[in-house]
């Protein structure tokens, strides 16, 4: 059998015939009816719904920051307070040591 | 005087819903006949026109209004028939041995007297029906829109999205495709 031959044919089956345009009595009105039905995009929903989620993941992360802060090795407690203080009044102690 | 086509789609997008109905009953002629081409059943006709439907409403924001109202919804409908053929891929593996009694005859004579087989016989046409059915959904669209449709493949680039070089494999790897299935229908019917 000629393959070749054969597709022709068949493309030309289906050329030949042209699908039918017609459209279901009323289709528009289910269309519309359906577009009824449709939920309404509302802001505030989009928001809490975004927020509920969001709560899972920060509980999580404010729980491995405490057992963070529970367990890991405690350095000096004073060293923090202690840089910021002398970062703060650097100036303050550059007067001093160098007056003019 | 009626409104015209950007005046009904921008009340549309204003809020007005009742506004979308004109646009429905223009186009769905020619939304029909795109789908009748490239769905498998009658019967899966009217969902996806209805799919298509709902998506233009809801995409309608992202038209721009640079290129026809038509060449949009047309690009949405090609869209819609390809996700809803790649999602409903059951039955390609059928057997041609199913054919009907006129198919069969229809394929005897062709096997004998290839000239005369007529291409407007209704068995000619459920026998393209079936050999799209067992192409994979890339291939057929491409078959349909490139073969059928005799469309070039600038506008089938436009219609799908794909890039001028893809089409042009998807094309090539097409053709084999059915190649192989009609070396299958012809070895099914004479070994």
């Amino acid at each position: 059998m000629n393959l070749a031959e054969l597709q022709k044919k068949l493309v030309a089956a289906a050329r030949a015939n042209p699908p039918s345009d017609r459209v279901p009595y009323a289709f528009e009105k289910r269309i519309m009816a359906r577009l009824a039905l449709l939920p309404c995009p509302d802001a505030w929903a989009l928001w809490s719904r975004a927020l509920w989620r969001a709560v899972a993941p920060c509980v999580m992360i404010a729980l491995l920051l405490g057992l963070w802060a529970f367990f890991a090795p405690k350095g000096n407690p004073s060293d923090l307070s202690q840089d910021f203080e002398n970062t703060l009044l650097v100036a303050v102690d550059h007067a001093n040591n160098y007056p003019q | 005087m009626e409104p015209t086509e950007a005046e009904l789609i921008a009340a549309v997008l204003k809020g007005d819903a009742a506004s979308f109905e004109p646009l429905v009953q223009k186009y769905s002629p020619r939304i029909f006949a795109t789908v009748r081409r490239h769905a498998r059943r009658e019967s899966e006709v009217e969902d996806i026109a209805q799919e298509i439907w709902l998506k233009t409403f809801q995409k309608l924001g992202s038209y721009r209004g640079e290129a026809p109202f038509e060449h949009w919804l047309m690009r949405l409908t090609v869209h819609t028939c390809y996700d809803f053929l790649r999602g409903h891929q059951r039955n390609r593996e059928r057997a041609f041995s199913e054919l009907t009694e006129p198919e069969n005859d229809w394929l005897g004579h062709f096997s004998t007297q290839p000239e005369s087989a007529s291409e407007h016989a209704a068995a000619a046409r459920q026998l393209i029906g079936r050999v799209l059915e067992k192409l994979s959904p890339a291939a057929r669209l491409v078959i349909t829109l490139l073969e059928i449709e005799e469309r070039s493949v600038k506008e089938i680039s436009q219609l799908t999205g794909w890039s001028v070089s893809l089409v042009k494999v998807r094309a090539f790897r097409a053709r084999g495709e059915m190649r192989k299935i009609l070396a299958k229908l012809a070895k099914d019917k004479y070994l």
